[in-house]
């Protein structure tokens, strides 16, 4: 077990590596010059540039010294967990991250948990309830609910339950109040997902002989599916839960940005819009290192839930 | 484009054979046998007619938006700012003063050829990759492979978004993020059906009868590959405008005065509590695109698993 997680996080640094390489590529080989990119303010194409400037920038940046100079320059500091200053504000990347990742950890905890609640809800509810018109109509609900665009859901509550109702405050982060709304906003694409993969295992598991045993030795049809069948078919939406960790983090990107959040996403956002590049590659890390340990943990975890996985160290 | 649709979707197999040997009159027999089942077919599917309707509706937009909108939607008028929806401005309109309804019709256009060109990157360098990866195998495939598992965990719009970064604002640099962000999916798709058709007879077939590689890939391994790839295709157009949107609306996208629908929603949320109709009427059509083309995508991967 020990040796098995150990060889994991050994391949999840390669990962990391390889990741950060892969996007260290990306950001120079895309033609295009950040430089001037970023003089223009991201505004008309055809604004004129002011060579000087534009050379001191680059040497300021260290971007005029040779590509594989600043390659290896990055990956020892970033093996160093340095992620150096920004370009907008001279800040440290590490103190901007830790400052706004309370903010996005709440957030993400607090969608993820909605979603994994209303995802199985409506799944075992798809496949429970006593009349066909009704169990469409959850399904209906999630395939449309996968489709919304999250930036305008959370408009919409917006609408109806700040500016409407006046449930909930429309803006800021820290209060429990204020984490309803963006946090339903951002877990609705995952409801979706969640129920409908989750929903199609299920039928397939009611299918199997046990559940029929266990149905013809009393149980009730409730009783088969959360305690026989949900089990059994718990695994591939394990998988697709922890692929969608990933997609909320990207997603709060959108919905803080609606909600005037000041976490991570809203961090993308401004790093994105400044050409931020040392801002740009930290939150690229993280992604990927958050993908290789919620992997491990979903790993980990399976055979918890199904004994007859058996981790091996391949 | 709609009718192929539900034509695909419905067509049987015995229809299909009778039509391709039968006489004349049998044929004809079989074809008005085959627009019947669809048209059955279709009315025991009426969200996916619906869905086809919008479909060729929006399609209609883009091609023609003057048949559609007869108002200029960058003419603005203070006098008539932020009028509710009515007979004279069927969506209403914004705070310039300029016609929503008309702002709809050019804003869809604008996001869908976004969408449309996404796809297409995504479609033609994640194929060459897969296929290449694929048919070549060896250190090539470990290489190319390794990359795209790598572009895999970094979340889509993400890397979409740092590619915007580099390559500055606009719809198509937006586009081609997206386009970028979805090549890793092909690549893998292509990847998997090339390695399934290379061990088939016919392929061995030719190659031992000294076909060159391009002409095998062209003629017997890219036909044979494409139903797949097309169904994920489809499905990828909706994914493909939600993103677009939300680039837009993040204000990657078009310039201002430029109707786009993620852009027309950011431009709305200023007047959030008093003019709903300005992100309502945006946000609905991004919605019904995404659902429209992921019914049609779904009816279509099912007609491909049942053939």
């Amino acid at each position: 077990m020990t040796r098995y997680v150990l060889v994991r996080l050994v391949n999840g640094l390669f990962v990391l590596w390889a990741a950060l390489t892969v996007s260290f590529l990306v950001l120079h080989l895309v033609p295009g010059d950040p430089v001037s990119v970023m003089l223009r303010g991201g505004g008309g194409e055809g604004a004129a540039i002011d060579g000087s400037l534009a050379d001191e920038l680059r040497a300021d940046l260290g971007l005029d010294r040779p590509v594989h100079e600043q390659y290896l320059d990055f990956v020892w500091q970033v093996a160093r967990l340095d992620f150096g200053t920004s370009f907008s504000t001279g800040d440290e990347v590490g103190a901007v991250l830790a400052r706004a990742l309370p903010s996005t950890l709440e957030l993400a905890g607090a969608s993820l948990l909605l979603a994994l609640v209303l995802g199985v809800a409506a799944a075992v509810a798809a496949t429970l309830l006593p009349n066909a018109p009704l169990r469409s109509a959850v399904l209906s609900a999630t395939v449309v609910g996968n489709a919304l665009p999250s930036f305008w859901t959370g408009i919409i509550l917006l609408q109806v339950f700040s500016f409407g109702l006046g449930w909930f405050p429309a803006y800021g982060d820290g209060e429990f109040d204020q984490l309803v709304l963006p946090a339903f906003a951002l877990a609705l694409p995952g409801v979706g997902l969640l129920a409908q993969v989750l929903g199609r295992s299920l039928r397939t598991a009611l299918a199997e002989p046990y559940v029929r045993t266990a149905r013809a030795k009393g149980a009730s049809r409730l009783r088969a599916v959360t305690v026989h069948a949900l089990r059994n078919a718990a695994i591939p939406a394990m998988t697709l839960f922890g692929l969608m960790i990933g997609g909320i983090v990207a997603g709060a990107i959108v919905t803080e940005t609606v909600f005037a959040r000041q976490g991570i996403g809203r961090l993308t956002a401004d790093a994105i819009g400044a050409h931020d590049f040392p801002v740009i590659r930290a939150l690229v890390f993280l992604a990927g290192a958050l993908y290789v340990l919620v992997n491990l943990a979903v790993d980990l975890i399976y055979p918890k839930v199904d004994p007859r996985i058996v981790l091996r160290s391949a | 484009m709609p009718m192929t649709v539900t034509d695909t979707d419905t067509d049987t197999d015995t229809a299909g054979t009778a039509e391709a040997t039968g006489a004349p009159q049998e044929r004809e027999h079989a074809a008005r046998a085959r627009i019947g089942a669809a048209l059955r077919g279709t009315a025991r599917r009426p969200w996916l007619l619906l869905a086809a309707l919008y479909l060729g509706l929006v399609l209609a937009w883009t091609v023609a938006p003057g048949v559609f909108a007869h108002q200029d939607p960058l003419l603005t008028d203070a006098s008539r700012g932020l009028r509710p929806p009515g007979a004279e401005h069927w969506f209403g309109t914004d705070n310039l003063g300029r016609d929503l309804y008309s702002r709809v019709v050019h804003g869809t256009r604008t996001s869908l050829v976004a969408g449309l060109l996404a796809v297409a990157l995504a479609l033609v360098v994640g194929s060459v990759l897969g296929a290449l990866a694929g048919y070549l195998g060896g250190w090539i495939d470990q290489v190319l492979m390794r990359v795209v598992e790598v572009l895999i965990i970094i979340p889509g719009l993400l890397l979409s978004l740092a590619v915007v970064s580099i390559l500055g604002f606009g719809t198509t640099n937006v586009a081609i993020a997206v386009g970028i962000a979805g090549i890793p999916g092909f690549a893998r798709v292509v990847r998997a059906e090339v390695l399934r058709i290379k061990g088939s007879a016919y392929v061995q077939a030719a190659v031992t009868s000294g076909r060159r590689t391009p002409a095998i890939l062209l003629r017997h391994i890219v036909p044979n590959a494409s139903p797949p790839v097309l169904v994920l295709a489809a499905l990828d157009i909706g994914g493909a405008v939600l993103s677009i949107a939300a680039l837009s609306f993040l204000g990657y996208g078009a310039a201002p005065p430029a109707p786009e629908l993620g852009a027309m929603v950011s431009q709305g949320r200023d007047y959030m509590s008093t003019a709903w109709w300005l992100t309502t009427f945006p946000g609905l059509t991004i919605a019904l695109v995404v659902l429209s083309t992921s019914r049609i995508a779904r009816a279509l991967e099912r007609s491909g698993v049942s053939s």
